[in-house]
């Protein structure tokens, strides 16, 4: 492939941006224009309108939700130029991705670099048409920040791992098709007897009981494997690999969490904007909470300052080739903003910013509150800021392991 | 580090050089030692790499390399604490370039390029920046007022000054009085009397010229402030992996190492915003905004790593032997100067309209 010229000249790509509009034009619906929520993946799968599952089909069929990853396994093997192309020319008419999910930003990368050729062909191809969900089994109760502590067993059998274990805080897991799992193959080492496997959440002896959250929502689930047959060639990898797998697979997770992206999405009504429709200003122009002036001033400039840094992180990594250095830092500081930003908002609405549903609200002021309950888990899944914070030590200022 | 072009590259490189090996920290204190406002020599070097005229037009004698080649300098010597009039000089030249006639750019710039003459801004009346407002004032053709704590003034042989009516230029000598303002940093300060100083108006600049200037005095500082906190980071972090307590380095204490993660978070957004407000000089884009944020970033975040600087080394961060102090004393008369964060958080919000 890499003998293949790049078809990066300006005519292929103008030909190319051609075909997208012709494909968007035919396919996509305009009553799905700028529909996409953006945390509807995360929080809940709700029913799929006709119209919807249409786009996702046709996306699907291109594997333009996908648009990089390779042809071969149904992705839409475009260049990076040619995918900015197409994500430019979707913004354009308000269209938006219709694929995504864990699959996507999680497990698709990490089966492309360590799965099988037999396996790249099952499990990737429904990914990009967007037919499976799968959900991860990390968590469990006595395995949170030290993830390694997971006991979830998987007995060798001859042709099958027999399964036994709870996992928890398992993302979407009452909507999962299939769940990619940490399990422990072996109790001779902490790191090296973990494994990597694919497990079917339809098989028997999975159980799944949502855990309501203090949002009042259930967007995490507790999963339960009771004698669960998973035949071997679900493993990926090497058995003992599953750590080096997975830590990898956390490092997708983060890129994803931390970007900024979402949270941008967020910040998109000015917290100035808002503080002068809930409080008012003074006769000189002013705010008339003097202090929270001050406060949102002082939040919309480090918000800022933070986009700057997740634009330098974007422009560093592509200069270099690689992972810039201070793309650790994103997630801790994305977080963190994220959650002052919605205590302010309710600090700014008063009573209107903590409405928990019915009469009297309107729907964002209700969308709001939710928001700054579930906010308060950004800073704990994907890896707490305090093990950020260890990162950040360990490998980018080369201090010493801690005791 | 924004990505840079090659001219911009060998530039930062050739300060790196020149601040480690010519003139570090160490050549400040001597020049503290000594009294002096800076060191001739070091200067007449910086000017003979062509320093001082980088934001100048080539047609009078600068390279016109830009803010984000001058931001590059200005950080490294930041870095080392190098006392010099670069600053304040580049600032006085690009007002010049900004609201000067064809007849007073010629008579200055070339001057200000090479080094042979000293400008410096001298806009606040009071001990705190409180926004473009000044009540000296001009009389046919001759200035009267008091400017306050004007940085590198004694040597300076041209002043940039605000009047109530527009910005002027004022050389020193005939009605120009100094009095030496001994600061914390000991840095070179003066309190300036005008009484009747023969001064020319920069006529040709705008209703907002004073406004621009002060945008680029906003970044630049920044700039030297990035410097500041990149320094006491490094030296902090080495010296956390060298003294040893309880038989560990202390660089292995949890405590210890959350809170440098902190710090580098606060250093690296802190470098964004500056990039982001040399880059908003460049292009003309934005600029009175990125400029007030760089400067509130640098602000706060200098604020920070030079406290915790002192706090994290210890007793020995306490003792003037120790380059540390140093940081913390400059740090805070930067932060005062053009507009501490508060009166910058005020500005930001008026300027959004809330």
């Amino acid at each position: 492939m890499a003998s293949v010229a790049e078809p990066e000249a300006k005519a292929d790509l103008d030909a190319f941006r051609e075909e997208v509009r012709a494909f968007l034009a035919e396919n996509f619906p305009p009553e799905l224009r700028g529909k996409n929520n953006i945390l509807s993946s995360v929080e809940e799968a709700g029913e799929e309108s006709p119209a919807e599952k249409a786009w996702r089909l046709a996306m699907g069929e291109k594997g333009w939700g996908t648009p990089t990853w390779p042809k071969e396994y149904g992705g839409g093997g475009l260049t990076k130029k040619q995918a900015r192309a197409l994500e430019e020319e979707m913004a354009k008419v308000g269209a938006w991705n219709p694929i995504g999910g864990m699959g996507v930003m999680m497990l698709g990368p990490t089966l492309l670099e360590f799965a099988s050729e037999e396996q790249k062909h099952e499990h990737i191809p429904p990914i990009c048409k967007g037919e499976i969900r799968w959900c991860q089994g990390y968590s469990e109760p006595n395995a949170g920040s030290d993830l390694a502590n997971l006991q979830t067993m998987a007995e060798d059998k001859g042709d099958h791992y027999l399964v036994n274990g709870q996992k928890t805080w398992t993302s979407g897991g009452q909507w999962a098709d299939k769940c990619f799992c940490l399990v422990r193959t072996s109790r001779a080492d902490k790191h090296k007897g973990i494994s990597f496997l694919l497990i079917d959440m339809h098989a028997p002896g999975v159980e799944v009981k949502p855990i309501k959250m203090i949002s009042g929502m259930s967007p995490f689930c507790e999963t339960f494997f009771t004698d669960v047959q998973v035949p071997k060639e679900n493993l990926v990898g090497e058995e003992g690999q599953g750590w080096t797998i997975g830590k990898k697979l956390l490092q997708h997770e983060r890129t994803n969490l931390s970007g900024g992206g979402a949270l941008a999405a967020l910040n998109s009504q000015p917290l100035g904007k808002v503080a002068e429709r809930y409080i008012g200003l003074d006769e000189n122009g002013k705010l008339a909470d003097a202090e929270l002036r001050v406060k949102i001033a002082d939040f919309e400039m480090r918000w800022n300052a933070f986009l700057l840094t997740a634009r330098r992180a974007m422009e560093e990594s592509k200069a270099q080739g690689g992972v810039s250095e201070i793309s650790s830092i994103l997630k801790k500081a994305g977080t963190k903003l994220g959650q002052e930003r919605a205590e302010l908002m309710i600090a700014i609405q008063g009573y209107r910013g903590l409405g928990w549903e019915g009469e009297g609200f309107e729907q964002k002021e209700l969308d709001g509150t939710r928001a700054w309950l579930f906010g308060k888990a950004t800073t704990i899944y994907g890896g707490s800021t305090e093990i950020q914070n260890n990162i950040i030590a360990k490998r980018i200022l080369g201090m010493l392991d801690h005791q | 580090m924004a990505v840079l072009n090659d001219e911009q590259e060998m530039l930062r490189d050739m300060a790196r050089e020149w601040t480690k090996n010519e003139h570090p920290v160490g050549a400040w204190r001597k020049v503290r030692d000594a009294g002096e406002p800076f060191d001739a020599d070091a200067w007449s070097a910086m000017a003979e790499m062509g320093w001082a005229g980088i934001i100048i037009p080539e047609e009078h004698g600068g390279s016109d390399f830009g803010w984000m080649s001058l931001g590059l300098v200005v950080e490294e010597l930041g870095k080392s604490l190098a006392a010099s009039p670069l600053i304040a000089s580049a600032l006085a030249a690009s007002a010049i370039v900004l609201g000067g006639s064809d007849e007073q750019k010629a008579e200055y710039l070339p001057r200000l390029a090479s080094g042979e003459l000293i400008g410096t801004l001298a806009f606040d009346e009071g001990p705190r920046h409180i926004g473009l407002k000044a009540s000296a004032g001009v009389h046919d053709g001759r200035l009267t007022g008091t400017k306050a704590f004007v940085h590198e003034a004694s040597r300076a042989g041209l002043f940039v000054v605000l009047a109530s009516d527009g910005v002027y230029l004022v050389e020193q000598g005939q009605g120009v009085t100094l009095s030496s303002r001994a600061l914390a940093d000991m840095r070179d300060h003066a309190e300036i009397d005008f009484n009747d100083a023969p001064a020319q108006k920069l006529a040709a600049g705008g209703d907002d010229l004073a406004q621009k200037i002060l945008d680029r005095a906003r970044v630049l500082t920044a700039a030297e402030m990035l410097g500041m906190c990149q320094a006491v980071f490094d030296t902090t972090l080495d010296y956390l992996k060298q003294r040893v307590q309880f038989n560990q380095v202390l660089s292995s204490f949890q405590a210890l190492q959350h809170r440098m993660a902190d710090l580098y978070s606060e250093l690296e957004m802190t470098r964004s915003a500056v990039e982001g407000g040399l880059q908003a000089l460049d292009s003309g884009f934005a600029v009175t905004e990125a400029a007030m944020l760089a400067k509130t970033r640098a602000n706060d975040a200098l604020h920070l790593i030079s406290k915790e600087g002192i706090q994290l080394h210890g007793g020995i961060g306490m003792t003037d032997e120790y380059n540390v102090g140093f940081y913390l004393k400059r740090a805070r008369v930067l932060e005062a100067a053009w507009g501490a964060s508060s009166h910058l958080r005020d500005l930001y919000a008026t300027t959004k309209g809330y």
